[in-house]
């Protein structure tokens, strides 16, 4: 057990090169307290995978250094390394049982028969795979293979930390859940670190205490869910999590005031002026918007589209050309094609060049 | 439920295959088991002697003979090709230049022809001129394909493994590639040696190409004739007699067609309950080996 710390870490799969477009990793600093729940969320190809093999020493990194606690561990082998790795797709040992493929991991690092049958058998209790235990692994469903392949990362008990590489892609949506509640209450067990990797925002969501969203090779923001809910770091963040994602929409600053598409509105924090050329964004959620009867006080817009997706409504409205999602509950009365927006100012963000900027409370 | 419509004209369409498959095995398989129950003294006259061939046959020492040594050629093969070229592919790059070269240089030998490979090793092992057999004699060691069994054994082994094994190395080669990277990812998390890796990834997972291997190289070694025929003629004495020359010296040489046909007929059984034993198996080798227990 020990807090992982990444320095300076940069990685290409085409070694040191000059050109940083090479780079999966682009230089990024991070530090793992021991024992906490972390996901890491970005899309497809942004170097999550990457990132979690050079934790366990599958890749050296191009650049930097990979610490456990303060010992330098960026070019120790995995094996030595103590750490749990769980892959997408289920692996296992086909030839063996169940139980031979839990007990795999403790037998190799020469642990007693009076040691390992306990453990596997609690494990496999946890995993709901007692039934099955003598049975070939190669026999069983694609679920319970994954739950083997989860098992043998669980079966150490005093591992560095285990990271999960969006384990739950084969498993059914039922069963996901189940998985994903079982994983929270190892973690509360146990105490392990882990580090959880999707692209899934809610498994990262209800997963996590931290999470760190990745975008291109790099971290944009790390934090809880509720800040990466409220305070994006980066308009990819605001636009990435949530459903529907951030409105985002350019707009002119002035102190206190933007413009979006020539209507004026007063915001709550004074922002220090930008550079002429920077892009500057109004970023807002969905739920702080509103709809109110048209010709109240607001933006006027036009409504588009309106989709019900069970507890709520995601209204689409345009005002001009530029669109904006709404949620709402109270969608009743609304019968023109025409509305008020209404925005929430105290939830209303200000991007430039994409990064958030803070203001001062007026 | 919908009701099937049953149309016999269907069979027309299976026509042409049937056709095809009886000219090209049914037809002379047959004229075999017609000849093995008849015997003639010349001029076209046959008599039916039902069994005899076969009981004959049996019951004859130089059957015996040659079924054994062929039983031993084979077993002797399989045992060298088969281990040999899994090392052989576990060594070879997996990325790289080095890949077509391996490939390459593994495909030649599988591109020559038979009775060519026959007189390569023919010539290789001859005592007067052949470099082979010239360097063995000229250290002082007695070999003589032309005169010594053992000697002429050495030599057609040593050809068919330098002829075959590159089969079973591609083969494999062609299995262990198929293996996901994050397999061998989980073996080192897992911390499994990589004698645990061959055994627990790389042998089960190659467990169907080699079990098309065997196959092969069981059918094709059992079958063996041009190379033998080329180098030794099946000699010294009788020593390389497999089953196939014996049945053509017996078929042409000797011209006796009943006990000919009896044999091939005996030998084609046995292939065929041999690649069924083979493929029995090894198609249920994983599903034995373990039931339970740590």
């Amino acid at each position: 057990m020990a807090n992982i710390t990444l320095k300076d870490i940069a990685h290409s799969y085409t070694g040191v090169s000059d050109n940083p477009d090479d780079y999966a990793l682009k230089k990024l600093n991070l530090t793992w307290r021991d024992g906490g729940a972390y996901a890491l969320l970005g899309p497809s190809g942004c170097g999550k995978t990457t990132l979690l093999n050079i934790i366990s020493g599958l890749l050296v990194p191009t650049k930097g250094q990979v610490l456990f606690d303060d010992e330098d561990v960026t070019k120790l082998p995995t094996e030595h390394r103590n750490i749990a790795q769980i892959f997408q797709f289920p692996v296992i040992y086909d030839t063996m049982t169940v139980f031979q493929n839990l007990a795999f991991p403790l037998k190799n690092r020469g642990r007693t028969k009076e040691e390992i049958e306990p453990r596997v058998i609690e494990l496999a209790k946890m995993l709901g795979l007692e039934k099955d235990l003598h049975t070939k692994a190669q026999h069983l469903t694609a679920d319970a293979k994954q739950k083997i392949s989860l098992g043998r990362g669980l079966i150490r008990q005093s591992v560095n930390a285990i990271l999960f590489d969006e384990p739950l892609t084969v498993i059914d949506p039922q069963l996901k859940w189940e998985l994903r509640s079982q994983l929270k209450y190892l973690h509360k067990q146990f105490g392990f670190t882990m580090i959880y990797v999707t692209h899934d925002q809610t498994e990262a969501l209800t997963f996590a205490n931290e999470v760190i969203v990745m975008y291109e090779g790099e971290i944009v923001q790390v934090g809880t869910p509720e800040a990466l809910f409220e305070r994006p770091e980066h308009t990819f963040v605001g636009y990435f999590i949530g459903s529907p994602g951030m409105n985002i929409c350019p707009c002119e600053l002035r102190g206190d005031r933007i413009t979006v598409e020539g209507h004026e509105i007063v915001l709550d924090r004074t922002y220090p002026p930008q550079q002429s050329n920077s892009k500057i964004e109004l970023g807002i959620r969905p739920e702080y918007l509103s709809l109110a009867q048209p010709g109240e006080p607001g933006l006027p817009v036009k409504i588009i589209k309106a989709s019900d997706v069970g507890r709520h409504m995601v209204i689409r409205v345009a005002l001009n050309n530029r669109e904006f999602n709404v949620v709402t509950s109270d969608f009743e009365g609304m019968t023109k094609d025409k509305a008020t927006l209404i925005i929430d100012t105290a939830h209303a963000n200000i991007y430039a060049n994409d990064h958030l900027i803070t203001g001062e409370k007026a | 439920m919908i009701e099937k419509q049953i149309n016999q004209k269907a069979w027309f369409m299976v026509l042409p295959v049937f056709l095809l498959v009886a000219f090209s095995a049914i037809i002379p398989l047959m004229t075999v088991v017609n000849y093995s129950v008849q015997d003639t003294f010349g001029n076209n006259q046959f008599f039916w002697v039902g069994m005899d061939w076969f009981r004959e046959l049996i019951h004859s020492e130089r059957f015996h003979d040659a079924f054994l040594r062929q039983i031993m050629f084979s077993g002797i093969i399989l045992s060298i090709e088969i281990p040999l070229g899994i090392v052989i592919a576990l060594a070879m790059p997996k990325e790289g230049w080095g890949v077509p070269v391996c490939l390459i240089s593994m495909a030649l030998p599988l591109l020559i022809p038979w009775n060519v490979v026959g007189t390569i090793w023919q010539i290789f092992g001859r005592v007067d001129i052949g470099l082979l057999g010239h360097s063995l004699a000229a250290l002082g060691i007695d070999y003589n394909y032309t005169q010594e069994p053992i000697a002429a054994w050495l030599t057609i082994i040593a050809m068919d493994v330098w002829h075959w094994t590159s089969l079973v190395v591609l083969l494999s080669y062609a299995g262990l590639c198929s293996i996901p990277d994050a397999y061998y990812q989980a073996a080192k998390i897992d911390g499994a040696s990589r004698l645990s890796v061959f055994r627990y990834i790389q042998l089960p997972k190659m467990q169907r190409v080699l079990l098309i291997a065997v196959l092969l190289r069981f059918m094709d070694s059992f079958m063996i004739y041009t190379e033998p025929f080329v180098i030794t003629g099946g000699g010294p004495g009788n020593s390389t007699t497999f089953m196939s020359i014996d049945l053509v010296k017996m078929a042409i040489g000797q011209f006796d067609l009943g006990p000919a046909a009896a044999m091939s007929l005996i030998y084609f059984l046995v292939i065929l309950l041999l690649c069924w034993i083979f493929y029995t198996i090894m198609s249920n080798v994983g599903e034995e080996s373990s039931n339970g227990g740590v």
